[in-house]
């Protein structure tokens, strides 16, 4: 009989170090079912972002490479020209990709880098303890903004809507935003990646999949009461869909569930 | 066939060298006075279908190196002073991850935006490691565009072999300068060491997989890991040293300078022969590691020393450390980009010994 679901051959069989409800650990697991689904085990290369997810070479069970915070998309770079037939993830969160490695993401992305960008977007600073993040959300409460994010009096800017920004350049070829807050979503995402990965594989262009992802300990929220909150207030600011699709290749639209 | 000498910029010879040495990824950034390395290898490695990625950033195209170089591909970046202090993160985690890389420094004049003139101000921070934590890279000063093309063809070398980032100080001055260089033959890339701890093609071994990291938050883990690079560090003072000396024996007084300042002392040794005044050189080629053991030599021998430099006194302190007060040290240099004369050197040497 054929085995239908099972533990991943790529993600190692330990427990993770990541707190209660976060959404890392699912992610995780999602790159593993598709590199293995295409086979990709041996030929995949993870660039591991500096922040919660630091921990990505202890739970991947292929190549890694760990460079500084926000320099993850360069050094992406560097490996994929290299080794054009590999697998290369480029891991990050938001602190990493929108805040210190903007320069760098936006420029691999407008080079068109062949590479996959998974980003982890969790509106906080998870690793740190809880400070604002790029993406964080008007009024949302960090330790370094304790009255919330106030754009206005305290100067501290707006939410950045990550694939929207990059959508703009003709280096991206595909651009989607899923979330881990349900099964029809996390189903969703995977399919987002499993199209990037497919798209990467081809040498098309730049692919990126933006995911919505809990922060339980750091909202300051029970697990159950994350997910509500992200539903409540992430999604409807973050649109979930497939924001750019320029890809040649023969891939579908990724299909809406219930359809 | 012998192959002909060319006559050539310090900073194109640089990057002839490199492709020679097998560098199959170069990331750069434009930055005065290098521009030509860059333009050298844009040209040259596109047409050779090897990879040249003008960087957003001197950060991005550090992090560039440490990604290509993390699969085992000989990488080279190049800068000069403000984007050399800007790798300095680069740098640091390619030390701590044991990554062999070549960065090249065509020094400018500081601190801050300074100058775009030759200085060797950057001596402290080439030697001193740069950027944070425990760790040295190799620092290779030429004083020639031959030597230029000459360090860093075995630049290539001493980072794989050592697995430490070698850089190369050179200084505004042999980057811009043109002069007949020959160059060594083009490596042939199966000859070139095999690297075991890279990433990629695991398919094709099925090894375990390779990690490549400066990460580790085992504090006694940590210091095993950085005491293993120091014992490596210890072989590389012992077996790596490189230095070039003239008329020691003789000289009343040794004049101690690298690179540029190494030439102008010459000129002041030989007008000084002319006046009956024995002077001699002692050159630095490898800045680290340092060559202090037979500075400590020639101290024991009783000889004095001036040191000089383009900066306001950094050789100087290792020359200090190495003779240990066992002969006296004195000290001449220029800076902000301004390049001592062979008469004011040698007006010094003059006052130094009282002739």
């Amino acid at each position: 009989m054929e085995l239908a679901y099972g533990h991943p051959k790529s993600l190692k069989p330990i427990q993770t170090k990541y707190c209660p409800g976060c959404g890392h650990g699912v992610i995780h697991r999602l790159i593993c079912e598709v590199i293995d689904e295409l086979g990709l085990q041996e030929r995949s290369i993870i660039t591991n972002p500096v922040g919660c997810s630091i921990w990505a070479d202890l739970y991947f069970d292929f190549d890694s490479v760990q460079p500084p915070h926000g320099r993850t998309p360069a050094a992406a770079t560097g490996v994929k020209r290299m080794l054009p037939d590999h697998l290369v993830v480029c891991y990050q969160g938001d602190g990493d990709l929108a805040a210190i490695g903007t320069a760098e993401i936006i420029h691999a992305a407008n080079r068109g880098e062949k590479f996959t960008t998974i980003f982890v977007n969790n509106a906080i600073y998870g690793m740190t303890g809880g400070q604002m993040a790029p993406t964080t959300l008007v009024g949302q409460k960090a330790t370094t903004a304790p009255n919330g994010r106030d754009p206005g009096e305290a100067g501290m800017g707006y939410p950045i809507r990550v694939c929207e920004l990059l959508g703009q350049l003709e280096g991206t070829k595909y651009l989607a935003r899923g979330a881990v807050n349900n099964a029809v979503n996390v189903r969703k995402t995977k399919q987002y990646i499993k199209k990037a990965f497919e798209a990467q594989m081809r040498g098309e262009g730049f692919t990126m999949v933006e995911i919505l992802s809990q922060c339980p300990t750091n909202w300051g929220l029970e697990p159950g009461a994350a997910v509500e909150w992200l539903e409540k207030n992430l999604i409807p600011f973050y649109q979930l869909g497939e924001i750019k699709d320029k890809l040649d290749g023969a891939a579908a639209p990724v299909k809406e569930a219930g359809k | 066939m012998a192959e002909e000498k060319r006559l050539m910029k310090g900073n194109e010879a640089i990057g002839e060298a490199a492709i020679r040495a097998g560098c199959r990824a170069y990331f750069g950034y434009p930055i005065t006075p290098q521009n030509e390395l860059t333009a050298y290898m844009a040209r040259h490695m596109l047409d050779l279908k090897r990879t040249f990625i003008q960087a957003e950033s001197e950060v991005s195209a550090i992090n560039m190196v440490f990604g290509a170089a993390s699969t085992g591909a000989r990488s080279m970046t190049s800068s000069s002073s403000p984007g050399i202090s800007l790798k300095q993160e680069g740098i640091s985690y390619a030390c701590g991850a044991d990554v062999p890389c070549v960065i090249v420094n065509v020094a400018r004049s500081g601190p801050g935006l300074g100058g775009i003139s030759p200085s060797q101000g950057d001596y402290f921070q080439s030697t001193r490691g740069g950027g944070h934590g425990d760790y040295y890279t190799f620092v290779l000063a030429p004083k020639s565009v031959q030597e230029a093309a000459d360090l860093t063809y075995l630049a290539f070398d001493l980072a794989d072999k050592w697995r430490v980032p070698v850089l190369i100080l050179a200084d505004g001055l042999i980057g811009q300068m043109m002069e007949g260089v020959v160059f060594p033959k083009e490596r042939d890339p199966s000859s070139l060491p095999a690297k075991p701890w890279a990433t990629g093609n695991q398919y094709k071994t099925h090894r375990p997989i390779n990690h490549v990291t400066s990460l580790n938050l085992m504090p006694l883990e940590l210091e095993a890991q950085n005491n293993r690079r120091f014992e490596r560090y210890a072989e590389i003072a012992k077996s790596e040293v490189r230095y070039e000396e003239m008329n020691v024996d003789k000289a009343e007084l040794i004049l101690v300078a690298y690179g540029s300042s190494s030439r102008i002392s010459l000129g002041a040794i030989q007008a000084a022969k002319a006046l009956g005044i024995e002077l001699g050189l002692f050159r630095p080629i490898s800045l680290w590691p340092f060559p202090a053991k037979r500075m400590a030599e020639l101290a024991a021998k009783g000889k004095r020393f001036l040191v000089v430099e383009m900066s306001k006194g950094q050789m100087v302190e290792d020359v200090r450390l190495a003779v240990n007060g066992k002969s006296p040290v004195d000290f001449y240099g220029r800076c902000g980009g301004v390049i001592p004369t062979e008469e004011e050197v040698l007006a010094e040497a003059r006052r130094v010994l009282g002739k």
